[in-house]
């Protein structure tokens, strides 16, 4: 049983019939919550809103085009935490990934190929920019205000829905990540690593790994450039490296892995149970074997790595609290 | 003359009903039934504390135990309703001072409860056992010190999810030394330090304590002490999980644990360290309910940690579980019933964790006692929802937020009305639904066409005319509760459909386009259904008729227009005039 129909006529001076153009509907909508007194924060955007600067799945602007007045932010969806190889996201750029099977096709690669010597750069900007969010393929695209993105969108009241009791909860959270490592967001956990001898640092995400072994056999190989380069310098009349030669290399007694805690002493790597260490650590770094002696022992982390020379200044390295860097000649093993 | 039913056999056979709808129904048979049914009906569930006034429930049931009781609309919870709206429960507790002087349970939801109203409790109910404040509000830790002072047979204080101004950490050793009675203990919501050691004599002197969730502020290193003194618990929320790494305190730990064997439940884990996990490995095993909600554990840990609980039932968890984690969680744990997954970074611009639509639909595949899901995630598709759909006929309750509103199906850009269609008709029994993502009316024919069993619907940011609405009000033949926020419907299909509105609990339609003068109408025509516009704009007769309200709450209702109600808030009614321009 329905109200007759006559009572039809206190209907808003737009009324929303059925039979009307969605995107008719819309704008009212639109005009209506121009002039509605919101609760939402300053600045903050009705949900309908305008379509986003976004390049569609497509490549194509959908700025006017969406009929009804969603935004197109499809691309969003696709760029995960900062675990994904996102040089293969910037390669592929217009051509998305889209079976979301364990990520196979951007499955999580090692700190080798993501950190090679010769850098990624995403619109020219250098890796220590990578530690801001996750990877953004259109980060050169700016949003209609003319300024870039804020990490964290303007909030619509009570959406997403949830509590206030988890929501302050959460802003703890990420407000201590943030604290360790200087930057916001939970997903990835940054860390320069240092080598002595080495002409320029690295950088690591530790969060990309769970035991001491993954990132030992990481380091290895990000580092081993400078070994093998060292090596192959000083002993003449061997040109090629055998594996057996490389790993008797590595296994050598020259290198011991530190890293500066939260207090910001040097620590020997592997004491502690490895959430403890990710914690706490800020940097690492790949110390002389001869300056570790002030760290109470002389004997080898998981894998220590050898280098002949070390005779350049580095300014970013932290002048080592245990004696400086030493000019060393190659010491047969 | 004629057989009659003695009626002390009748009562005698009512005992043993308890469910309310069976009550209902044996007080309709005839006039002495229901004399007699409501003499000896000791429990009594008011869904809407508006929706009857404690004089009218004291009148009908006179010797009532347990009332449980439910305040403020749901989306209370999300800040929608402003300050001072209503849902206080001191005039009932005043009412039933006088009248039940026996009453053992209160058990309220989204209510206010003032220190006042503690007071009154403790001091009013000689038999007083049971307290449960859920998502409650207005009250300090003074009242529950009362609480703990003059409840001598205190079985059960619950303040899940309620805030509680915390004056001072006493109000814990308020219980009196001779307080043994404690079977249920959940101060998790609370941010005060409460003595340790009164706590710890408290665990040790009640026997029969079989649930204890601690506040985030009792220290891990000293949790096993509890845990030995309480070795029969069953549930148990941690505070802190976070120590300094000694092995002391981590073989403490495990070996407390190791005691408690007949624990089902574990909630918590506070600033989780990873290196202290391993220590309660040991009672993965027997695990029925996991709350990881609030344990920032990355995927490894997580995955590690749920893949032992073979038992799980509940799993509540935050997104950094990712696909993989659920994918290992659908493989280990095949008696899952529930499912949670929380945002880690709700309001950050770009996902922070690799979580999709492919972990629920694993979960999906690999359980098949799953049915309540509340899933948040920033991308879905119609494939995966029909996917679900067809996994899981026997889904109850699904919820499903994709974080930014109005996106699309993200293979196709095709709204997900397909997927929602798949859900509602191949899930027969589904009580309860929660929808986002780009959505148009056609979801709503399906939702009316085939949610026959349908009784809670949560809508936002989808729909595209009054047609949406009306499916909805009038397919729906089961729904009590339709909460609807940011949606293009207006006065025709609430004013169509307003009958229906008397066969549900309540109406809630937030910064959607339904129109004073459509309120005002409706508030006259419908004398049992209290429509209240909550407007802080000010008196909306100082607008025309035809702009819409900012929101509207409309509830069945005998007890007759509030009397609580704060300056934002008006009632339509009788008594409204109607001026027609």
């Amino acid at each position: 049983m329905s109200i007759p129909q006559e009572h039809d006529y206190i209907g808003s001076s737009e009324p929303l019939q059925v039979g009307k153009s969605s995107k008719d509907v819309k704008n009212n909508i639109f005009n209506l919550k121009e002039t509605e007194l919101r609760l939402g924060l300053p600045g903050s955007e009705s949900p309908e809103r305008k379509v986003a600067n976004g390049v569609s799945i497509f490549g194509k602007d959908l700025k006017d085009e969406s009929v009804n007045g969603f935004s197109h932010s499809p691309l969003k969806n696709f760029v995960s935490g900062a675990k994904r190889g996102f040089s293969d996201a910037i390669n592929d750029s217009g051509k998305w990934v889209l079976s979301m099977n364990g990520g196979s096709e951007v499955d999580l690669k090692k700190a080798d190929t993501l950190f090679s010597p010769k850098g990624v750069n995403v619109g020219g900007k250098n890796n220590n920019n990578l530690q801001s969010t996750p990877v953004k393929p259109v980060e050169e695209k700016k949003n209609e205000n003319g300024s870039t993105a804020p990490a964290s969108k303007a909030q619509v009241v009570g959406w997403p829905p949830v509590r206030s009791f988890r929501k302050n909860t959460l802003a703890t959270n990420l407000s201590k990540n943030s604290d360790v490592t200087g930057k916001s967001g939970s997903g990835c956990l940054y860390v320069k690593v240092s080598m002595d001898g080495a002409p320029y640092l690295r950088k690591i995400d530790l969060k990309t790994y769970s035991s001491y072994a993954e990132l030992s056999s990481a380091l290895e190989k990000m580092f081993s450039c400078f070994t093998i380069g060292q090596y192959s310098h000083g002993l003449a009349g061997q040109e090629i490296l055998s594996e057996s030669r490389l790993m008797d290399l590595l296994h050598g007694s020259e290198y011991v892995l530190t890293y500066e805690d939260k207090d910001g002493d040097w620590m020997l790597v592997g004491d502690v149970p490895w959430g403890m260490f990710t914690d706490s650590c800020k940097r690492l770094r790949i110390m002389k074997g001869s300056d570790a002696i002030g760290l109470g022992m002389a004997y080898n982390f998981l894998t220590t790595f050898r280098a002949s020379t070390c005779s350049k200044d580095h300014a970013e390295m932290q002048e080592p609290k245990l004696g400086k860097c030493n000019q060393q000649k190659d010491r047969i093993f | 003359m004629g057989y009659s039913f003695p009626e002390e056999a009748l009562e005698h056979v009512l005992w043993f009903l308890s469910s309310d709808k069976d009550r209902n129904s044996v007080s309709l048979v005839c006039k002495s039934w229901y004399e007699i049914e409501r003499w000896c009906r000791r429990r009594v569930f008011v869904g809407n504390c508006y929706a009857v006034t404690p004089e009218i429930v004291i009148r009908r049931f006179p010797e009532v135990r347990a009332l449980e009781m439910k305040g403020k609309p749901h989306f209370a919870d999300f800040n929608l309703v402003p300050e001072g709206w209503g849902a206080y429960v001191y005039p009932w507790i005043s009412a039933m001072s006088v009248a039940y002087p026996w009453l053992e349970e209160i058990k309220l939801k989204r209510m206010v409860v003032t220190d006042e109203s503690l007071e009154l409790i403790s001091k009013s109910f000689k038999n007083f056992r049971v307290l449960v404040l859920s998502s409650c509000e207005g009250f300090t830790t003074d009242g529950l010190a009362s609480i703990a002072a003059n409840c001598s047979n205190l079985r059960e204080l619950d303040l899940r999810d309620s805030e509680v101004e915390d004056l001072s950490g006493h109000w814990l050793s308020h219980f009196p030394d001779n307080c043994t009675s404690l079977v249920s203990l959940n101060m998790s919501c609370s941010g005060s330090e409460v003595s340790f050691s009164a706590l710890e004599r408290l665990v040790a002197r009640c026997p029969n304590l079989r649930t204890l969730r601690l506040n985030r502020a009792v220290p891990l290193e000293k949790l096993p002490n509890l845990l030995r003194r309480a070795p029969q618990l069953e549930e148990l929320g941690t505070g802190a999980y976070s120590a300094e790494i000694r092995s002391d305190i981590y073989s403490n730990l495990a070996e407390a644990f190791s005691f408690c064997k007949q624990l089902k439940g574990l909630s918590g884990f506070w600033d989780v360290v990873p290196a202290y996990l391993p220590a309660m490995y040991s009672v993965c095993s027997g695990l029925t309910s996991l709350n990881l909600s609030y344990a920032t554990l990355q995927c490894p840990d997580l995955t590690k940690l749920v893949s032992q609980c073979h038992s799980l039932q509940r799993l509540w968890v935050l997104d950094y579980i990712e696909d993989s984690g659920l994918e290992a969680l659908s493989a280990s744990c095949k008696d899952l019933q529930e499912l949670r997954v929380f945002p880690s970074d709700p309001f950050g611009a770009e996902p922070n964790v690799f979580l999709t639509e492919q972990g629920l639909v694993s979960v999906s595949e690999g359980c098949p006692k799953l049915q309540s899901v509340l899933y948040f995630c920033r991308q879905m598709s119609n494939a995966a929802l029909i996917t679900i759909a067809k996994n899981r006929p026997n889904m109850i309750r699904f919820r499903l937020c994709i974080i930014e509103p109005q996106v699309p199906d993200y293979l196709t850009l095709e709204p997900l009305d397909t997927g929602f269609g798949a859900i509602v008709k191949s899930c027969k029994e589904l009580r309860r639904l929660s929808m986002s993502g780009l959505l148009t009316d056609r979801v709503f024919d399906y939702i009316g066409t085939h949610a026959k069993k349908l009784e809670m619907l949560s809508i936002a940011f989808a729909g595209d005319s009054d047609l949406g609405l009306h499916h909805v009000l009038s397919g729906c033949d089961s729904l009590r509760k339709l909460e609807i926020r940011d949606c293009p419907f207006g006065d025709k299909a609430l004013l169509a459909n307003a009958a229906k509105l008397e066969t549900m609990r309540s109406l809630w339609m937030s910064s959607c386009s339904v129109s004073y003068g459509a309120c005002k109408l409706l508030g006259q025509k419908m004398p049992r259904l209290n429509v209240e516009v909550i407007d802080e704009r000010g008196p909306p007769d100082s607008r025309p008729d035809s702009c819409p309200v900012e929101k509207l709450y409309v509830y069945r209702t005998v007890g007759g227009r509030r009397i609580d109600m704060p300056g934002y808030v008006w009632t339509m009614d009788e008594d409204s005039t109607l001026e027609f321009s």
